[in-house]
């Protein structure tokens, strides 16, 4: 017990550690504005890569509209805070908890499909979220909402995307998430063991849709405007990618994969068409010699490591 | 009424090239199990094909079609063996994301190519309007080609499913991989010529589109993909004539809700139909619900 | 519990070295280069949706800086044009902006090609005070702070404003053509075409016409039947068609072959060498629009324009291109009045530019940063364009 604890705070202040440092050198001018926008992109992507592997990874529901949350998410928060004048905490908060409820009224009717049906299924939400957007005046239509205060920043970024690794991490080593994991594994048997399959199943898709809420209001908040155009399929795609390139049920293959796909995506700026050819290879390329992408379902832990080195150190003393 | 009739027929010329599109992307789900995002690009390669056949080369329409359907036959062949092979058998979602890669792909190779301009395609043949019902109702020349050769195509598909040993062969892949296999069925050979035919059909709605339309461009191929896709999920996914029935159905959709309606909420209905429908009859119009054994 | 902690600081240096490392590696501006070569970013849309304006502005100002460049330069320096792609997003647009002032120091940035790209890049522009002109971002808004009216001060445009346009359209209609009811058929998705209709309503009403349907097709729809089909049922005297067009060539020549005579008007989006291409030349008779120039003016900077675009790029250049080549221009223009190449006194001096010859007239900035110019409406006949009337300059 008392490992666990100690295990915990070593890497409560490691991210502490990180954290400060990545703030000081932003608040010391090492880090200039292009590294911060693209850090914070970083961010935002963990917390949409991270909240579809719930969905996609661990339940193993097929879903490939998850713009569609994190548009609801961006529009209700610019709402809350650009509309209303009401605080960012409070917007970030109604932008997930509005992103989860429409997670759960697409979810009731639609999770009764299966693989590919249930995958058009949400592509088709998505795409109608986003026209609903395109014909509201309310939010400016075609032309999106723009003036959006820019309250997005390293801190919001990093301890919202930390929060969201903690509680899908812990959420998919409880009950509820071994049901889920269940669920993917053979939906029948889980049934027959007495999960009930579309209760757990709206849960976890309620929970990813409140984190890619999360993720929209984070984004509206970083670029000033937003537009219905910038929540269409591709970049539910986008997302999707990340998740199967970290790996489908591996949360920190999904934070690494978003932290290198925006990496690889910032590098590749100067080439314009040429960069969506290399981008698309690279993907092509990856998918072939590793299907199961770059972690598979395994995680990346420090506990692993601390754990040998406590045994170790157990086998010294004694 | 004459309102609703000529709505009518613009619905079905945009049906049947939806049909068509749809037509491949259910035979290679029907035989794979899966969604392959890129075919809509492939419809892009055959119009840009059979504009430079008609402009560069200065073929007549018979020769530009064929060109164009040879030209796509070998990308979506090619495709099938460098990106989809290795992955048969893996996870579904992994090559769902090589189809988007490939489609990523052939859209921005198109764009460098191509440059992203819209091109004209040439009048290969001139326009004429025929008055039917003494005016009543007005069809063009354009609109008879297409339907005449998406009819000719889609029982030209029939016969070759239905009448010939690698039919045969494509319902066997199509109903159980491995038992094919055993009664010494070519899955391989097989499984590329379904891409071929579903390329060239394809390619066959690039170069009517660009007929009747007249215009193309690199990325001409996402929404017709995207609303083919749904077209073949309406009919039921993997049936030859739900294809053809959800293709036409969605053409007509499309035309009603722009003609009484507004054309913004085109593509919200059309979406918005599809999940009635899939959440009413999962298996799509003419699929049947099988239960799912233990 | 004193042993795990061991590890920390070196955890920690191993971080701080890191990104030290990845922060100082491209940190280092190339300082020698940086002083005798002019940075200029061009921002545009390469890739998506609206590539190919941004595509057309791009080679257009390509051309007029590597004339320059040929020409000696500029205050005795090169002028290096950084290009950057938006994808047609706002924002990899904010993203790019940023890398180009943050990363690359540039002077004044050109692009991007429509409003919402636009107005997300000035975000960026106005923070950091580096001046911003683009071509052909024609929405009220991208110059002047619709929250508080206040001018953007880094911000000027090449093109004039959709309000402005509307309004010349709907005069030329309600007075010149006489109509008395007019059909609205906008693309519902762009900012351009709906505050080009807005407008146009407006003026019409005003001079006693009356709007008597208002239908809305989807950029890069294919068919356009549907709505013609109802469009053809109520007869009206013109239909304003305000869209760019790859769309609006569709639309004309689908409505001719059902049989639709009427006048068709429409604004600087119908100005494309392709038009006749798409739409047929036959189609293309009975149809008025407002352009920024037209390309049978005998005037030496137009004809010496289209002759040089279509050297470089085999095409004849459209309304987006001469638009991108004025905004080109207009920068020049300001660094040679400052001169000097620093971004301040360029915004000082762009917000002063007086009768800056350019392609599409001679222009002068006003308070809000819009360009004073003149107007031409073109008429087609056969596909051949006429100039029907020129508004000069207000």
């Amino acid at each position: 017990m008392k490992q666990v604890l100690k295990n915990r705070l070593i890497i409560f202040a490691g991210l502490i550690a990180f954290y400060g440092i990545i703030q000081a050198l932003i608040s010391f001018n090492f880090l200039n504005d292009y590294y911060v926008v693209n850090i914070i992109l970083m961010g935002i992507n963990v917390i949409l890569a991270v909240s579809l592997n719930l969905i996609n990874g661990f339940t193993g529901q097929f879903s490939i509209g998850h713009a569609g949350f994190m548009a609801i998410g961006a529009y209700s928060s610019a709402i809350i805070t650009y509309k209303l004048g009401l605080p960012f905490p409070l917007a970030i908060l109604i932008g997930g908890i509005s992103a989860g409820i429409v997670g759960i009224l697409i979810g009731i009717p639609s999770l009764r499909l299966k693989g590919d049906y249930l995958a058009i299924t949400t592509l088709g939400f998505g795409e109608i979220i986003r026209v609903i957007f395109l014909n509201t005046e309310y939010v400016g239509g075609a032309s999106g909402l723009s003036g959006i205060p820019k309250y997005t920043n390293w801190t919001w970024v990093f301890w919202l995307s930390v929060i969201t690794v903690v509680l899908i991490r812990n959420f998919v080593n409880s009950s509820y998430g071994r049901c889920c994991i269940a669920i993917r594994e053979d939906e029948v048997a889980a049934e027959s063991m007495g999960i009930n399959t579309t209760n757990y199943k709206t849960l976890a898709f309620a929970l990813g849709a409140f984190f890619a809420g999360i993720g929209g209001s984070l984004y509206a908040h970083n670029f000033y405007i937003i537009q219905p155009e910038n929540f269409g399929f591709m970049k539910s795609f986008d997302i999707l990618t990340m998740v199967v390139l970290g790996g489908l049920g591996s949360i920190t293959g999904s934070v690494l994969s978003a932290i290198l796909l925006t990496f690889v995506y910032a590098v590749l700026q100067d080439y314009a068409a040429l960069r969506m050819v290399i981008y698309s290879l690279l993907l092509i390329i990856v998918m072939l010699f590793r299907p199961e992408g770059l972690m598979g379902t395994k995680e990346f832990s420090f506990k692993k490591l601390l754990n040998r080195r406590a045994a170790k150190n157990e086998l010294t003393v004694n | 009424m004459k309102t609703f009739i000529e709505q009518l027929i613009n619905g079905l010329s945009l049906g049947s090239i939806y049909a068509l599109i749809a037509l491949g992307y259910t035979m290679v789900y029907g035989i794979m199990k899966l969604i392959n995002f890129a075919h809509g690009d492939i419809y892009m390669v055959g119009a840009f094909t059979g504009f430079f056949a008609s402009t560069t080369l200065h073929l007549g329409f018979i020769p530009s079609l064929l060109l164009a359907m040879l030209v796509s036959t070998i990308f979506g062949v090619t495709i099938e063996r460098i990106a989809y092979r290795p992955l048969r058998g893996k996870s579904k979602i992994s090559i769902l994301i090589t189809a988007i890669g490939v489609s990523l792909f052939l859209e921005n190779s198109g764009i460098i190519l191509f440059t992203p301009r819209t091109r004209t395609y040439p009048q290969i043949f001139k326009q004429h309007v025929y008055s039917l019902l003494n005016g009543y109702v007005t069809i063009s020349n354009q609109q008879i080609v297409i339907f005449v050769v998406s009819i000719i195509m889609m029982v030209g598909l029939q016969f070759i499913i239905y009448k010939t040993k690698i039919g045969k062969a494509m319902r066997a892949v199509s109903l159980d991989p491995d038992a094919a296999k055993l009664m010494g069925v070519n899955v391989d050979n097989t499984v590329s010529f379904t891409f071929a035919i579903g390329s060239a059909l394809a390619a066959v709605a690039g170069v009517l589109v660009g007929i009747y339309y007249n215009s193309i461009d690199p990325l001409m191929g996402i929404m017709p993909g995207l609303k083919a896709f749904i077209a073949a999920v309406l009919g039921g996914i993997g049936i030859i004539p739900g294809a053809m029935v959800g293709g036409l159905l969605m053409g007509v959709i499309e035309a009603m809700v722009s003609g009484y309606g507004s054309s913004l909420y085109r593509d919200g209905v059309a979406f918005a139909l599809l999940i009635i429908i899939l959440i009413i009859k999962p298996a799509g119009l003419f699929g049947k619900n099988i239960r799912e054994k233990v | 519990m004193k042993k795990s902690l061991k590890y920390l600081p070196l955890f920690l240096c191993i971080v701080l070295v890191f990104s030290l490392l990845s922060g100082c590696s491209k940190n280092t501006p190339s300082t020698s280069s940086a002083n005798d070569k002019i940075k200029v970013g061009a921002l545009f849309e390469l890739t998506g949706q609206v590539a190919s304006y941004g595509t057309s502005e791009y080679n257009a100002v390509k051309l007029y800086i590597d004339d320059v460049n040929k020409n000696g330069g500029l205050l005795g320096k090169q002028i290096e044009l950084l290009k950057t792609d938006n994808k047609s997003a706002s924002d990899e647009s904010i993203n790019q902006a940023t890398k180009l002032i943050v990363q690359d120091k540039v002077v004044a940035i050109l692009g991007p090609a429509t409003t919402g790209a636009t107005k997300a890049a000035s975000s960026i522009a106005m923070d950091k005070k580096v001046p911003l002109i683009t071509p052909s971002g024609t929405s009220l808004d991208v110059t002047v702070d619709p929250n508080t009216n206040k001018v953007k001060s880094e911000i000027f445009r090449a093109c004039y404003t959709d309000p402005y346009q509307g309004k010349v359209m709907g005069e030329f209609a309600a007075k010149d053509l006489k109509a008395k009811n007019a059909i609205l058929y906008i693309d519902d998705k762009s900012d351009y075409s709906k505050g080009l209709a807005q407008s146009f309503k407006e003026q019409f009403e005003k001079l006693g016409g009356k709007i008597i349907d208002k239908e809305a097709y989807v950029a890069n729809d294919q068919d356009f039947k549907s709505a013609l089909t109802k469009i053809k049922g109520l007869n009206a005297d013109v239909i304003f068609v305000p869209g760019y067009y790859q769309d609006t060539a569709k639309i004309v020549r689908q409505a001719r072959e059902m049989g639709i005579n009427t006048p068709f008007l429409g604004g600087d989006g119908w100005d494309s060498p392709d038009l006749v291409k798409i739409a047929g030349a036959s189609a293309l008779n009975n149809v008025y629009y407002s352009n920024h120039f037209i390309s049978s003016d005998p005037d030496k900077t137009v004809q010496d324009f289209i002759q040089k675009y279509k050297a470089a790029y085999g095409v004849e250049p459209d309304a987006f291109a001469a638009l991108g080549y004025d905004s080109a221009g207009m920068l020049v223009q300001a660094i040679k009045n400052a001169n000097s190449a620093d971004p301040a006194k360029i915004t000082d001096a762009l917000s002063k530019l007086q009768n800056f010859k350019g392609v599409t007239g001679s222009i002068t900035i006003d308070k809000q940063h819009n360009p004073i110019k003149q107007t031409v409406i073109i008429e087609l006949k056969d596909g051949k364009q006429i100039l029907k009337k020129k508004i000069s300059a207000k």
